[in-house]
């Protein structure tokens, strides 16, 4: 027997997908910027494919990221995954082997049992059949994972599942049936046969027992035929189209492209590769310590895709980047949040054609026509000579003690420096680009780019870390950028000060700006560990958390961002140190409104170290060797 | 055998309280943290707005308690209480515990600890200080500037750590403002040279006699009044503050060199008190004060039966109110042993 | 232009009636804690922008509240968004989310372009 009208659903589901996905790709490609269609091309070609399939492997396939930060999650996606991908694998094998021809038209590997029904008798044949049920009996396992997570999420460890849309719903459900349909088609197949393994093999002689077990099996037939076609037709309405886009994603990311500052293909896949794990969900403080549960990361990406109203979806994030250091794809969620923000409240990033099918990437609006200057008002820029900046930034001047530590810092340095927002200066720009609006922040970079450029300065030493990033990233300046605990650990290296040690206990808290978003963790821990005794948190490093008052969200109200701070600093001085040590104007300011324990920039720790005392012995065999190296480079 | 009252604290309020309590025929154990009595009318000058002595005051309130039937107990800290039936049991820190018919909580306040204000540099610029620190120097009659000299300019600060969402306290402390015009007078009595100026967001002079002092410090000594919330305090090369304020009346920024600065700290639920209401379950108010069963009625009172407050620690009160506030927690108590505990 | 009489005086007035109040109405709509501002100026003293120029978002607020929306659009640009107002507000006004929406309100309803 080669064929049977049942193979039609399955037949038109999957020819329609795989048309689908050659249009789609060639569709991306197509819209892919010039430079990022020769990155791709010579990814293609070059390394980045083998890299490419060991990542699909690892990731897409075995999901080795969630299975490390949740092993239950992760068991569930990857039974699913990679089970399936062995079912299709074995499946073309057993075909190809024991059919009755080589080479078969992919339904004869789905539906293998109801073609050869026989197959099973022999020894071999038997053991192929026990690892068929072996794989099919690792996806059901996982898939009772998936129906308990979707009516109770916390079985497999999370707090909260994703919400679903209605069609979404009907592809989840043919999912679903698909491999219970297989189990009981397979099964009653072998009951009538005398064939099957443990799984299909025992269940099938049980019903046979009592049912015309080769009557029922057909409509199962069917029932596993329209699910895979159902499932493969819907694929592209549903988030579950995250499974094929995922394999762009990853040739594209590994060829080095990046998502940029406007949509294009890259964003575009980025968003639909998204799987709704729901991972960005439990990591979100703005959930777990203000309530808020439709923002998160997850939505986001729902949004763009049904080309919904998100504009406060992307505004209400405190862009801290909890969620892209958790993402198992690697989706670049704050730079798309930024694109969001970037557009006009009702202008939408994708529009939907085709009943949902191809989505018209819309023209998001050029550079406003006006191009009237917003800050005409500022002064010509007039900077002294000096070697070393010290740029305070705003926030800094509402937190005198950060100020007038640094100053004592820099004069005890002993180099020549000089303050140059000492009576307040320009913002840095990147208030503005949190919130969309580049343009005028450009005004600002470049107003504060010719201080910096007047002063002949080799080197700008700011203390807030948000003037941090944005002089690292979006100035074109030709001076090395330290934020104040960087430029205290090269003092600290070169011997220019000295320091006593504090017999205090300490916890640290890293700044967004300055830990995820600039990737600087290491240096302000040893500056602390040089004058105190620092102790963990268990919130350290990447998995830091936000102080609550970011300017990265400005829609949030005081009472929600005090509650984040409460929050905060309750975890961070569990242990009840002496000082919470932070490195942020801004994250100082909002902890100590929410704590009794002292907060503390760095800064003021330090220059409490450099105590009038006579220095103590520091241990030189540290530092010596650094000092050559660095010297010339950093200071 | 007389009921017996334990008061907690030995401030305005609990001095006149275990006083009028006595005298009502009761026996009283006063109970004080501190060495002595008196509580923060001992860190006073003069008070207003007549500017008499809070000496004086003082010397009355100790009348009042020299009574045999009250027995003081200084320097021991309440750590709890628990309540059987109609009877209660106060233990102190060092371990003792006293049995008492009912319960008179007079805790009083602390001021704001302007540390928090930290664009107000407190603690960090040396020549700002807080209205109780000014207080001390009057009290030494030693007003002058850390180096010494004499302060030219002196600055108000009005509202810090009351009406402030960033501190969490949204409540006025409604002292303040007459203790600034009090102060701005003592200062310039001082130093009538100086110029003197208080920074507020609004005057609340809603007290008797409140006005009037408002009006001789316009009158009789010039003292200056800018309407605007300072936002940060600087020091320049010369070493003199810098207040950034906004002139909202003129709707322009203002900078101001001062020589001293004098933060008016507000007043806070005290910390003990805050911890006592924890373990007994003592209801506070949404500013921290204990929280009066009735704000019209019942102010004495609180949702523990037999349990009673008198003074600054169901909400800032002055001296007047805070004596007055006493006295009817003291009706309320005999009241409430008279007519069978309910 | 010299104008005498009544009209001189006229331009002094806040006609609050024929004021246009549809810009507050949208920020307040989608900021309500607008409504807090109790006109202290701190906001004004802490400025990065108002340290340079004319610029006080006391002054927004206000003019914003009372209808008079040609002096705040020509005014709020000058916002550089910098954030130290949010910290120093005693009543926790969400001063910069004030800006952003009157200059979106602005956008909308008058099709103005900034």
């Amino acid at each position: 027997m080669n064929f049977d009208p049942f193979i039609i659903p399955f037949n038109i589901g999957l020819y329609f997908i795989l048309i689908y996905a050659v249009v789609r790709s060639v569709i991306w490609f197509r819209e892919l910027s010039r430079p990022d269609k020769l990155r791709l091309q010579r990814g293609f070609f070059g390394k980045a494919f083998g890299q490419s399939l060991k990542e699909i492997f690892l990731e897409s396939l075995i999901h080795r990221k969630i299975l490390k930060s949740n092993p239950r999650l992760g068991y569930m996606h990857m039974s699913l995954a990679f089970g399936w991908f062995l079912l299709i694998l074995f499946g073309t094998i057993e075909a190809d082997i024991f059919g009755e021809r080589h080479l078969n038209p992919p339904y004869k590997a789905i539906f293998f049992k109801f073609f050869s029904p026989d197959h099973g008798k022999t020894f071999f044949e038997a053991s192929y059949a026990f690892l068929m049920d072996l794989i099919l009996a690792f996806i059901l396992s996982g898939l009772v994972l998936a129906v308990t997570k979707r009516f109770f999420s916390r079985v497999v460890g999370m707090k909260k599942t994703t919400k679903l849309k209605p069609l979404d719903k009907v592809a989840l459900t043919s999912l679903w049936l698909i491999f219970p349909s297989r189990l009981i088609a397979e099964s009653l197949t072998s009951g009538a046969y005398g064939t099957g393994s443990f799984l299909t093999g025992n269940l099938g002689a049980a019903l046979a027992s009592f049912l015309p077990a080769n009557e029922l099996a057909y409509p199962f037939w069917w029932l596993y035929s329209l699910s895979l076609g159902t499932f493969f037709v819907l694929l592209p309405l549903t988030r579950y189209l995250h499974i094929p886009t995922e394999l762009f994603l990853i040739f594209m990311r590994n060829s080095g492209i990046r998502t940029g500052d406007k949509p294009g293909s890259f964003s575009e896949v980025e968003v639909h590769s998204c799987s709704s794990c729901g991972m960005c969900i439990d990591v979100c403080q703005l959930g777990f310590s203000a309530g808020i549960h439709t923002i998160q990361a997850t939505y986001l990406m729902k949004g763009i895709r049904n080309s919904d109203y998100i504009h406060d979806i992307a505004h209400n994030c405190l862009m801290c980047g909890r969620c892209d250091q958790i993402c198992p794809v690697g989706i670049e969620i704050s730079p798309i949040r930024m694109i969001v923000r970037r557009i006009e409240e009702n202008d939408r990033v994708y529009e939907n054609s085709w009943n949902g099918y191809f989505r018209n990437r819309l023209n998001v609006p050029a550079p406003k026509q006006d191009n009237k200057p917003s800050y005409d008002f500022l002064p010509a820029p007039v900077s002294k000579k000096a070697d070393v900046l010290y740029f305070a930034g705003c926030m800094t001047h509402l937190t005198p003690s950060i100020k007038k530590a640094m100053v004592k810092i820099l004069d005890a340095s002993g180099l020549n420096w000089s303050f140059i927002d000492e009576d307040g200066g320009a913002c840095c720009g990147r208030p503005l680009m949190l919130a969309g609006n580049d343009r005028e922040a450009r005004e600002l970079i470049n107003f504060n780019s010719q201080l910096i450029w007047k002063s002949g300065a080799h080197t700008l030493v700011t203390s807030c870390p948000i003037c941090y990033k944005v002089f690292r990233e979006s100035y074109y300046l030709d001076v090395e950028v330290l934020h104040h605990s960087q430029f205290i650990k090269n003092l600290i290296d070169e011997g220019l000060v000295n320091m006593n040690f504090l017999q205090k206990r300490v916890t640290y808290h890293t700044p967004c700006e300055l830990g995820r978003r600039s990737g600087v963790y290491e240096e302000p821990k040893e500056v602390i560990r040089h004058v105190a005794t620092l102790e963990p948190t268990g919130y350290d490093d990447e998995n830091s958390l936000c102080c609550g008052g970011s300017l990265g969200n400005i829609m949030l109200s005081h009472d929600k961002r005090r509650g984040i701070a409460e929050d905060v600093t309750a975890r961070l001085t569990a242990n009840d140190p002496d000082s919470l040590i932070t490195a942020c104007p801004l994250c100082k300011k909002t902890l100590a409104q929410a704590t009794s324990t002292r907060v503390v920039d760095i800064a003021e720790l330090v220059a409490e170290a450099i105590a009038d005392a006579p220095a103590l012995k520091k241990n030189p065999s540290r530092h010596k060797k650094k000092v050559v190296r660095e010297s010339a480079a950093s200071l | 055998m007389n009921p017996h009252v334990i008061v907690i604290g030995g401030g305005t309020a609990g001095m006149e309280a275990a006083g009028r309590l006595a005298r009502a025929g009761m026996s009283v154990t006063l109970i004080e943290k501190g060495k002595d009595l008196g509580g923060h009318l001992r860190d006073w000058y003069h008070l207003f707005p007549d500017r008499r002595s809070s000496d004086e005051v003082l010397e009355y309130l100790k009348g009042q308690i020299s009574h045999q039937n009250i027995r003081l107990l200084t320097g021991q800290q309440v750590t709890g209480f628990i309540h059987k039936g109609n009877e209660f049991t106060v233990s102190t820190g060092n371990g003792d515990t006293i049995n008492g018919d009912a319960l008179l909580l007079a805790t009083g306040f602390d001021l704001f600890k302007s540390e928090r204000k930290e664009e107000y540099g407190y603690g960090i610029y040396e020549n700002v200080i807080t209205s109780a620190d000014l207080e001390a120097m009057f009290r030494k009659k030693e007003v002058k500037l850390v180096s010494g000299k004499k302060p030219e300019r002196i600055g108000f600060l009005h509202c810090v750590g009351s009406r402030d969402e960033k501190v969490g306290n949204i409540y006025c402390s409604k002292l303040c403002c007459v203790t600034a015009v009090k102060q701005a007078i003592e200062v310039k009595k001082i130093f009538p040279a100086s110029k003197v100026f208080c920074f507020y967001m609004d005057m609340r002079m809603g007290g008797a006699l409140y006005e009037e002092l408002y009006k001789e410090a316009q009158e009789k000594y010039s003292v200056g009044f800018i309407r605007g919330k300072v936002s940060e305090v600087a020091v320049n090369i010369n070493n003199r503050l810098v207040a950034k304020v906004e002139d909202t009346l003129v709707g322009r920024p203002l900078k101001m060199e001062l020589d001293m600065l004098v933060l008016m700290a507000g007043m806070e639920m005290s910390e003990d008190a805050v911890r006592l209401a924890k373990e007994t379950n003592l209801q506070m108010g949404e500013n921290r004060f204990f929280k009066p069963a009735d704000h019209h009625f019942g102010t004495n009172m609180g949702n523990v039966n037999g349990v009673f407050y008198a003074g600054a620690c169901t909400a800032p009160l002055n001296i007047t109110e805070t004596i007055s506030h006493a006295r009817s927690a003291v009706t309320e108590i005999v009241n409430y042993l008279n007519t069978g505990r309910k | 232009m010299e104008k005498f009489g009544f009209s001189l005086t006229k331009a002094r007035v806040i006609d609050y009636d024929a004021n246009d109040r549809s810009i507050v109405s949208y920020i307040l709509e989608r900021e309500p804690s607008l409504n807090l501002c109790i006109e202290c100026g701190c906001c004004s003293a802490a400025c990065t922008t108002g340290n340079f120029t004319g610029f006080s978002l006391r002054e927004i607020h206000i003019l914003l509240k009372r209808g008079e929306n040609d002096l705040v659009r020509q005014k709020i640009r000058k916002c550089m968004l910098c954030g130290k107002c949010i910290l120093v507000c005693p009543r926790g006004v969400n001063t910069r989310n004030v800006v952003f929406l009157a200059k979106q309100a602005f956008t909308k309803n008058e099709g103005y372009e900034f």
